[in-house]
């Protein structure tokens, strides 16, 4: 017989509950009711500060979340549950409709605390808990208008309100932090870590006042003013409260349940509550004592209550409730006993304040065991050190955490028990199966079969480290010709000032070279302004498009793209450009990025038709090469009622200056002159998007085979600071990335990520910008149109030919058939798709 | 190198001067029947001609792919899907059932020119 489960509350916890119990329940013993109380269905609420970039409600969904092809499952939103009557084992809720149940299971959560601070409810006020609740400080901050950047306050400078402040900052407000405790995340960090944390985040425009409290909030017109304990006032747009979260155990308190001290539902390890057909799960539960205010316990607590369901016997097998925080490029991680409360711990510092790293270490009294410990600044060696708490140390303590042994605690020293990924309890062992036996080969195989990787993301590079040591990782060599990367040999090309193929291969590789490393030299050659792509050897490098500067098309002809900077361009051009599509009979269709495009030219008509164009000041449009392509532009503060900044102007001015750079992969940015983003700009390699003070840059977007939207770089920069940030962002990826990898995959395969590629670029962590910048200057002044080089030099002119002995005679195999009115291609034969 | 089997001169076609070649850079060459052949001069002075023609898009091409070795052996890789062909007996690495026509090739006073296959 079906019985009824019905789950109080959709978040992350009650939506793992029901997939875990749909999953395991094939017999459909079960029938669930999800009432929610929010209006849309569960969200990643762990990622909610990642809406603040785009703002994108759906890219928060959690899979799965709405049970469209469920029968079994029925979700009710928008209408919370306001009592529980036990004794008849119905539910009320708002709305006044009533739910019977045969098993009941709390999932409500937690509810931001607000101090009772005079004012904590002025207009203007918020917290940090949900969508809504983002979006209604997006409206406080956008309806404010007084001079100046916008000021925020953020009250708790604990995890959740550096979260906040980061967010307030992305929205171009300049963020205060009040903490009460002595240092910002008293709770995870200690002082040491916190002291040095203050500064980092400092540096990074939050300013922390710690040791002190709001006194009150008070309005004044449309101001708002906080007085602090410490007598300073501050003049405000916005103020958002993060003060700590209460479980929402008001349902349970009503009903007659236990509830724990400081609150929570009281369960037992099966999560079971004082009555029997009563569960509670996630941050509104009191397990052992405890409220736990993360995910991953909550997910432990829901797997548990599935198995009960169903007549198992699971038990909450306890928490790991380390942490690790990534914002605005620093790192902070804490773990384990990282205050040493344990009996006789000792601690292990190593505070290096020239570095801005701190690092302690808590180990048992024998110095034996780790219990612990506190990464600040750089937290790499959190994910090795994470799963070794509670374990023998391999040697001297001190070695984990000091840097001159590089990579201290070696993936091998993990037992194979030790839990990799905690946001979803996979093991080592785990995982090195699903590679060895299970076929996986990448992270993302791995992300889809053991979990490993898809909650927080910290775990993800110790994945690749454990696909590395079992031999996974694909070798870097380029290919049999040689055994470097491409980002080696880009440094070797560099610095030797070698600028041949041969002398290169003759040097550092071996053999005669294929169609993979010569294309890679030729674009290293290229990039580094070592002469025309078509000199000398170099033409014999190149793949056909790059040979011929036009797209080889299926049939051997070749298409025409002439560069429209920003997608602008005149009508006198315009008409150039239909006179010789009109002239050569050449199928014209307007692409996707905004230019033009002219097929079925063969390869002696190719300069003939390159001479008209270069003449009406077109010039080569690079559709052929890895290369930049175009900076897409909506049309801006020009004409669009909206616009904000001229979009068509910077699309302009940046397609002339990276015009010809040679990348490792296409380049493509987009500049939209408003947040309504109609050129698409997150959709590309760097993108613009315009803000009231200037521009935010996103990078590392692509569409294409495996869409991913860019992310934001740097947020309200003058044009000068854009372009120097792109210049250095374009210069760092040229130099390193691998052979046709584009920049989102290039950012993804980074150690370190988005954060480590700012440190790098904004922050000069390597101390290479001047070194970037100056390439970028020189590429800059020696551009120069490749097809009006061709046009001036007839050596490479005559290569433009059908054949040695019969120039002029064109390829007899290429014929044309009408297609709404234009000319296509007769196919030939039956073409095969990509063989490799 | 190729097999250089002697025919009735009538059947030579010239191509151009062997000084015109670059190596490694492909030339077609149109016979007078109207095949196509991809004629090559290799890093080590070695003359190949192939048949232009890539059987896998059925587009005249072969000329204008990149030349180099696999394993030791003397190819060209198709511009168009990029398998590789093996210059001396145009059978495809990629693909052993797919071959190209090989083309006699000879130079006569310092004039190459090319046979039928
Ligand atoms: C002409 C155009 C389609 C159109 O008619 O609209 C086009 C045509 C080709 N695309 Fe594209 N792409 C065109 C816009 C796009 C876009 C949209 C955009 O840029 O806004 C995308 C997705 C966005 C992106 O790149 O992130 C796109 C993603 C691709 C990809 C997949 C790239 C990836 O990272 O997965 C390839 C394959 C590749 O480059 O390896 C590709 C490759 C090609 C090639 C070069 C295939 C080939 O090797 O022959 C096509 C030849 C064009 C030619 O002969 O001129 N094309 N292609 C568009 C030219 C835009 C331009 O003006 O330069
Ligand atoms: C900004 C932010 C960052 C975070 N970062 C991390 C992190 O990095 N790592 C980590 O582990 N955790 C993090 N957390 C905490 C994590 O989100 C929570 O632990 C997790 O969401 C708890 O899940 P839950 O289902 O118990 O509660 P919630 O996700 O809060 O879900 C409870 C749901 O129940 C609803 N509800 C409440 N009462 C009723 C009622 N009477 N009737 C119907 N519905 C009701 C609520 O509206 C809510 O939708 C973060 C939280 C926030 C806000
Ligand atoms: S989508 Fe495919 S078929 Fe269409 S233009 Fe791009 S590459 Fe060619
Ligand atoms: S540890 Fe969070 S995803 Fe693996």
């Amino acid at each position: 017989m079906t019985r009824t489960l019905v789950v109080v509350g959709h978040g992350m916890v009650g939506h793992r509950l029901v997939e875990a119990l749909r999953d395991r329940d094939s017999a459909g013993t079960w029938r669930v009711v999800v009432l929610g109380e929010e209006s849309r269905p569960a969200y990643d609420r762990v990622a909610l500060s990642s809406y603040v970039e785009d703002w994108d409600a759906a890219s928060l969904a959690l899979p799965g979340s709405e049970y469209d092809d469920d029968d079994l499952v029925e979700l009710r939103l928008g209408d919370p549950v306001v009592g529980v009557d036990r004794e008849h084992r119905v539910v009320t809720t708002a709305s006044g409709a009533r739910q019977p149940y045969d098993a009941l299971v709390l999932a409500t959560g937690s509810y931001p605390f607000v101090p009772p601070v005079p004012g904590h409810d002025l207009p203007g006020c918020h917290v940090y808990r949900t969508i809504d609740d983002l979006d209604a400080i997006r409206a406080t901050v956008r309806a404010a208008h007084g001079p100046g950047r916008r000021a925020g306050l953020v009250l708790g400078g604990g995890l959740l309100g550096l979260e906040a402040a980061n967010a307030l900052r992305g929205m171009g407000v300049s963020p205060h932090v009040v903490e009460l405790g002595p240092r910002l995340m008293p709770i995870q960090v200690d002082e040491g870590g916190g002291a040095l944390l203050k500064r980092l985040v400092e540096d990074l425009d939050l300013t922390v006042h710690t040791g002190t409290s709001a006194a009150a909030v008070k309005r004044d017109g449309d101001r708002l003013f906080a007085v602090l304990s410490s007598g300073l006032e501050l003049d405000l747009d916005v103020v958002v409260f993060s003060a700590g979260i209460r479980p929402r155990d008001q349902l349970a308190r009503e009903s007659g349940l236990e509830v724990g001290q400081r609150g929570g539902i009281v369960v037992d390890a099966s999560c079971r509550t004082s009555d029997e057909h009563v569960w509670a799960i996630g941050e509104c539960a009191c397990l052992g004592g405890s409220v736990y205010g993360l995910v991953a316990p909550g997910y432990s607590m829901a797997e548990v209550v599935a198995d009960r369901l169903l007549g198992g016997r699971a038990e909450f097998p306890g928490a790991d409730t380390s942490t690790k925080l990534k914002l605005l490029g620093v790192d902070v991680a804490s773990f384990g006993d990282a205050h040493a409360t344990a009996e006789g711990s000792l601690e292990v510092v190593l505070n290096n304040a020239v570095a801005g790293t701190y690092a302690k270490l808590v180990v048992s009294d024998d110095a034996k065991t780790l219990l612990g410990g506190v990464l600040v600044g750089d937290a790499s060696s959190y994910p090795l050190l994470r799963p070794l708490v509670g374990r023998e140390v391999p040697g001297d303590p001190a070695a984990l955490i000091s840097p001159a042994g590089g990579e201290p605690v070696g993936l091998d020293a993990l037992p194979a028990d030790a839990q990799v990924c905690s946001c979803h309890a996979v093991t080592k062992v785990a995982i090195t199966d699903a590679i060895t036996s299970g076929g996986c080969s990448d992270v993302a195989g791995l992300k889809s079969c053991t979990r490993a990787g898809t909650g927080c993301g910290s775990c993800v590079p110790m994945l690749k480290q454990l696909l590395a040591s079992c031999g996974v990782e694909q070798s870097r060599a380029l290919c049999e010709h040689f055994d470097h990367s491409r980002a080696d040999l880009f440094e070797i090309v560099r610095s030797t000032g070698i600028d041949t193929f041969s002398a290169l291969v003759a040097k550092h590789g071996r053999g005669r070279g294929c169609d993979v490393c010569k294309p890679v030299v030729a674009s290293i050659l290229a990039s580094l302004d070592r002469g025309h792509v078509l000199e000398g050897e170099q033409v014999t490098l190149q793949d056909t498009n790059d040979r011929f500067l036009a797209n080889l098309q299926r049939n051997g002809t070749y298409s025409v793209v002439p560069r429209i900077p920003g997608g602008e361009i005149t009508p006198e051009k315009l008409i150039v450009i239909g006179e010789v599509a009109r002239d050569y009979g050449l199928y014209t269709k307007i692409t996707g990025g905004q230019r033009i495009d002219l097929f079925g030219a063969t390869v002696d008509q190719l300069p003939d038709i390159w001479r008209r164009l270069v003449d009406a000041g077109f010039e080569s449009g690079h559709a052929y090469g890895k290369a930049l392509r175009t900076v897409k532009s909506c049309v801006g503060s020009t004409w669009c009622r909206y616009g904000v900044q001229d979009s068509v102007g910077l699309a302009i001015e940046l397609e002339l200056r990276y015009r010809g750079l040679r990348s490792p992969h296409k380049l493509k940015s987009g500049v939209s002159g408003c947040a309504r983003e109609c050129a698409e700009a997150r959709s590309k390699d760097f993108g613009i998007i315009a803000t009231e003070n200037g521009w935010n840059l996103h990078v590392g977007g692509n569409g294409g085979f495996t869409p991913r939207h860019a992310e934001l770089l740097v947020s309200d920069v003058d044009t000068e600071t854009l372009i120097r940030t792109i210049d250095r962002f374009l210069m760092f990826y040229v130099r390193t990335a691998d052979r046709l990898q584009r920049t989102a995959a290039w950012i993804e395969a980074m150690e370190g990520g988005l954060d480590h590629l700012r440190a790098v670029i904004v922050d000069d962590s390597l101390g290479i910008c001047a070194d970037l910048d100056a390439a970028m200057g020189v590429h800059v002044r020696d551009y120069a149109d490749e097809w009006r080089g061709v046009l001036q030099d007839p050596e490479k002119l005559a290569r433009f030919s059908s054949f040695v002995n019969a120039p002029g005679t064109p390829d007899p195999a290429i014929s044309f058939r009408e297609e709404r009115g234009q000319r296509v291609p007769v196919l030939l034969g039956t073409p095969e798709v990509a063989a490799r | 190198m190729t097999s250089l089997v002697e025919r009735d001169t009538a059947t030579w076609t010239s191509a151009c001067e062997r000084g015109a070649l670059q190596p490694e850079r492909g030339v077609a060459v149109l016979l007078p029947d109207g095949t196509q052949v991809a004629l090559f001069l290799c890093a080590d002075g070695s003359l190949h001609a192939l048949g232009n023609v890539d059987p896998f898009s059925g587009a005249a091409v072969l000329s204008r792919g990149i030349v180099g070795d696999r394993d030791g052996v003397p190819v060209v890789a198709s511009p168009v899907y990029k398998q590789s062909f093996d210059l001396r007996s145009g059978v495809c690495l990629d693909d052993q059932e797919t071959s190209v026509p090989v083309h006699p090739v000879r130079v006569l006073d310092g004039v190459v020119q090319v046979g039928a296959a």
